[in-house]
């Protein structure tokens, strides 16, 4: 009872860090048709900066929530930057595009291996979320439930702004064709600019967030990227929905998966992709490709 | 000379290796109606195109009231004031009706007296109103055109493109579109309408165009183009 109970909370929760990560990751592939693959190099990259200040930077530790904000902040830049000023000049070139976001995705790795060297940095939980949740006979972590709670709170902000404001319906009109939303006078190539700053620091935001559960590593990058990816494939790339239901989806085989079959879990978790590719190439909730 | 809404001057286009228009050349008198007529594959909607900044031109200038907007991406060429209805018409399907005004949507130019706003697009189309919230994708071909027709105004243009908008609609839906057309023209908004069907044409353009493989073959003021001379140049009609 509580392993199953216990095992399901932690579905869920690394669900929800999932559609932090692939809410952005799913936008851009809708909107500039490409996968980014330095997605996992970001949510990496926010993971150690906000693991070092958490830590203690010369000395001084910053508050969690700080931390996350900052690395979110730094990390959104950095990923305006990629676009702008390096998939910018590409443009049209998609092949060469995501050829880049593969070179980024290297470098960064590198970088951070050179920073924070090859040790696992481990991250406390913020101080106020430590402990459990009793419910009857059952206890939950109460950073986990936060998580969710966290997620939730994201996904409806998301889901917000683009379904209920201009800029979402820009973006939308976007996903849907590119070159008509240009013609009615709509800047695409901010809109590029700012989701794809959007989701790399929403990847960050998720990998502060995640810091305590999953710690921080080289190769941490890895490990997330092809997760993003399969959630996309299950979900439907540019669909908000697509990527909510794909990260539960995938949150709970991978657990289940590990806890059950641990020799198998690569297999139960790729074999669910492989059979949306084959039935419904577009995805749970994706509409076809132009 | 009359002001020039917009100028397409010695345009030569390619798409990638084929060469699709030859030093064409027309130009949009202001508050006129400019006929461009031609059968499939003739150039027109290439030419829309050009003039809308989607397929820059090798070689030519294009000019919207004066000022040279030749290479200028579709987002500026649409800042300047020109709309396009495109061929196929090209809705966002997934927003709702009203969303499809709403990201179209550009404040009115000072100097302009006609102003489209929700208000006004949905007085002129009364069925977009009562559909708005509902997703462009499941309006009817008919719907869908005004809706196209629509969201063009919302940028409040100075020229307004047409690229064939009677295409696969019923005659009565047609003429619905076509008095339309008239309406915006009697408003003094400067229009290209591109059509297959020079019958419709004729009866609302003030000047024709006709391109054949790429080339402009008869340029000039309605009333006076003889209807064999057409004939010739785009068959039965």
């Amino acid at each position: 009872m509580t392993f199953w109970s216990l095992l399901t909370v932690n579905s869920i929760t690394f669900g929800g860090l999932l559609f932090l990560l692939s809410a952005g990751f799913s936008l851009i592939f809708g909107l500039m048709r490409i996968p980014n693959l330095t997605h996992g190099s970001l949510f990496m990259l926010g993971a150690y900066v906000g693991a070092t200040m958490v830590g203690g930077l010369i000395g001084i530790s910053t508050d969690f929530w700080i931390a996350a904000l900052v690395a979110t902040i730094v990390v959104a830049a950095f990923g305006a930057v990629i676009e702008r000023f390096l998939l910018r000049q590409l443009l049209g070139n998609e092949r060469a595009q995501v050829l880049m976001t593969l070179g980024i995705s290297l470098m960064v790795a590198d970088f951070c291996l050179m920073v924070w060297g090859g040790d696992p940095l481990n991250m406390s939980t913020p101080a106020h979320l430590g402990g459990f949740v009793r419910a009857g006979p059952l206890a939950f972590p109460l950073y986990r439930l936060a998580i969710i709670v966290i997620a939730m709170i994201f996904a409806a902000a998301l889901w917000y702004l683009l379904d209920r404001t201009r800029l979402g319906a820009m973006i939308r009109a976007g996903v849907d064709d590119a070159e008509m939303a240009r013609v009615v006078g709509i800047r695409v190539s901010r809109l590029f600019t700012i989701v794809f700053a959007l989701g790399a620091g929403l990847a960050a935001f998720a990998g502060v967030i995640g810091g305590p559960i999953l710690s921080v590593y080289p190769g941490l990058d890895q490990d997330m990227l092809p997760l993003a990816l399969v959630v996309v494939i299950l979900g439907g790339t540019g669909s908000l929905l697509g990527s909510f239901v794909g990260s539960l989806i995938i949150g709970f085989i991978y657990n289940f998966g590990q806890a059950l079959l641990p020799e198998l879990a690569y297999f139960v978790l790729f074999l669910p992709m492989l059979l949306v590719l084959i039935l419904r190439p577009q995805g749970l909730f994706g509409r076809q490709m132009p | 000379m009359a002001t020039e809404a917009l100028a397409l001057t010695g345009i030569d286009a390619y798409y990638g290796d084929s060469h699709v228009l030859y030093d064409v050349s027309f130009s949009l008198g202001e508050a006129k109606l400019l006929g461009l007529l031609g059968r499939n594959g003739a150039g027109k909607s290439t030419s829309m195109a050009v003039a809308m900044g989607i397929l820059p031109p090798r070689q030519g200038t294009v000019s919207v009231f004066g000022a040279d907007i030749t290479g200028k991406p579709p987002e500026a060429v649409a800042a300047q004031g020109v709309a396009l209805v495109p061929q196929g018409r090209r809705i966002f399907k997934s927003l709702s009706v009203a969303e499809n005004l709403l990201v179209a949507a550009r404040p009115p130019r000072k100097s302009q007296s006609n102003r489209w706003d929700f208000d006004r697009v949905y007085a002129a189309f009364p069925r977009l109103k009562e559909r708005q919230g509902q997703a462009a994708g499941l309006l009817s071909g008919g719907e869908q055109q005004m809706l196209a027709i629509g969201r063009a105004l919302m940028g409040n243009p100075r020229v307004l493109l047409m690229d064939e908008p009677s295409e696969g609609l019923a005659p009565q839906i047609v003429a619905e579109v076509m008095a339309t057309v008239k309406r915006l023209k009697g408003e003094g908004l400067s229009i290209i309408l591109v059509e297959q069907n020079a019958q419709l044409v004729f009866d609302v353009a003030d000047d024709i165009v006709v391109l054949n493989s790429g080339r402009v073959v008869v340029s000039g003021p309605a009333a006076t183009l003889s209807h064999t001379d057409l004939h010739q140049h785009l068959g039965v009609y």
